[in-house]
């Protein structure tokens, strides 16, 4: 399990090339924004929770793609089905592997897109935090869509069309956690929510990707 | 009559129950056109003018049913598909591929009718809070489901991989149902719940309750149907199928 999760790190970190387009496409999706609604600071102030987590959502989106398919392709996904580790630590191994690469970039760039936006320093942890415990989330259950539509024609968009509807709680209590911190509300309830779907995806997540593969594969 | 000595596989087979189906069908339409005239006869005419809303309230006997039956439809599905996977049987999977396009259907009446009784009553045609956003959500599933399944070309691997969307999925439908009490919603709390009875009028839940009936009726015809005509596309190869189609 280590070592699968070592690999997918080194080649990720070989084909940074990857990793870095994803990046750019959170950024410059979050920056048509203001392009497209105008600059009133007040409306971006607004507007800026619900964009970013949007932009993330759609940046891990592009990014899981390479989840299984590279493994897929060159056979080393049937040796992982044969191997003795259980499929699903297996598979958590590379979803980690996977969020080190495209959530956590994103939850580390969010904080200047945040600035773009003009939100407030304390907005801005917010924010940051949301999207710490958000992304392995969709992480976890994007890698089940990627293992559904492994070698599957126009993998990609239907990709995004099976997983962003399963995505849409953590979007909602992700940019709901910075709203309620800007109304005065509590902001712990969003968290408790954010982190109960982080543990609930954890645990199910990996399993039903694994039978996701087996299914994939035969 | 001995558990073990039934077969509880008997209809598993597609021919056996293609004939089967065939003879449920009729009797299922007949039951739902009978069920629709008595209960929009009830709803329409039996029923009072709403205190608040006057006659606008009427379209509760088109919306109401279609909402839950794209929940029972759905559950149906994900039931179907579970049976197909646990069993490996081709039957289970045909079967929930011929209910999600009805439960699309009903999901997108409920949204469309709540839309058009939203408009007068709330002013607005949508507004995003958590009963109507879980029921968009329900309708993305359908479609994600349909998607899946004919993107794949092998269909047994395409049943399979839609089947476990299907239950992947199929923990919206508590969350449709309940959001009306975990969040203050716009949309009205539940009228008619098992510890509480019902809390409107006795005609107007008569006509609820027997126009849902029809539409149950109606999708069950309608996906025997579809589900004939899947079992004769798949089966194509098969003697009987082909006889069926008269091509021998």
């Amino acid at each position: 399990m280590r070592g699968v999760f070592v690999r997918d790190l080194r080649l990720a970190l070989r084909r940074r090339a990857d990793t870095a387009a994803a990046l750019f496409f959170f950024v410059i999706v979050a920056s048509l924004f203001p392009l497209g609604v105008g600059p009133e600071p007040a409306l971006l102030r607004t507007m800026a929770p619900g964009v970013v987590w949007v932009a993330a959502l759609l940046a891990s989106m592009l990014s899981l793609g390479r989840l299984f398919a590279d493994d897929h392709q060159d056979g080393t996904l049937e040796q992982l089905l044969l191997s003795v580790c259980p499929l699903p630590l297996i598979v958590l191994a590379k979803m980690a592997a996977h969020w080190l690469c495209s959530g956590l970039a994103l939850t580390l760039v969010a904080p200047l897109l945040a600035l773009q936006f003009g939100l407030p320093s304390s907005s801005i942890g917010v924010l940051a935090l949301s999207l710490l415990i958000g992304t392995p989330v969709l992480s976890l259950i994007g890698g089940i869509g990627a293992a559904l539509t492994v070698g599957v024609r126009g993998a990609g968009v239907l990709l995004s069309l099976l997983v962003l509807p399963l995505c849409v709680p953590v979007l909602i209590f992700g940019a709901g956690a910075v709203d309620a911190l800007a109304a005065g509300l509590s902001v712990g309830a969003h968290y408790s929510l954010l982190g109960a779907m982080l543990v609930l995806s954890l645990f199910a997540a990996p399993i039903a990707a694994a039978a996701a593969l087996r299914i994939a594969l035969e | 009559m001995q558990f073990s000595k039934i077969n509880w596989f008997k209809f598993a087979a597609p021919q056996r129950f293609y004939r089967l189906a065939g003879q449920i069908i009729p009797w299922c339409g007949a039951l739902a056109l009978v069920l629709t005239v008595i209960g929009l006869y009830v709803g329409l005419f039996l029923a009072p003018v709403d205190a608040q809303q006057g006659d606008s309230y009427r379209i509760i006997f088109i919306h109401v049913p279609s909402a839950w039956m794209s929940m029972v439809i759905y559950l149906a599905m994900a039931f179907w598909a579970a049976m197909g996977l646990i069993f490996n049987t081709r039957l289970g999977a045909m079967l929930a591929t011929a209910l999600a396009p009805s439960g699309a259907l009903m999901t997108f009446i409920a949204l469309w009718t709540g839309a058009l009784w939203g408009k007068p009553t709330w002013g607005t045609w949508w507004v995003w809070d958590a009963r109507l956003t879980s029921e968009l959500v329900l309708l993305f599933l359908y479609i994600g489901f349909m998607s899946l399944h004919a993107a794949i070309d092998d269909p047994r691997r395409a049943d399979r991989a839609a089947a476990l969307l299907a239950l992947i999925g199929a923990v919206n439908v508590p969350i449709i149902y309940f959001s009306v009490t975990w969040w203050n919603t716009l949309h009205q709390g539940a009228s008619i719940s098992f510890s509480k009875g019902a809390t409107i009028a006795t005609p107007m839940l008569l006509g609820m309750l027997v126009m849902a009936l029809a539409f149950w009726a109606y999708a069950i015809a309608i996906a025997l149907a579809r589900l004939r005509v899947v079992i004769l596309e798949r089966e194509q190869h098969a003697q009987w199928a082909r006889a069926e189609l008269g091509t021998v």
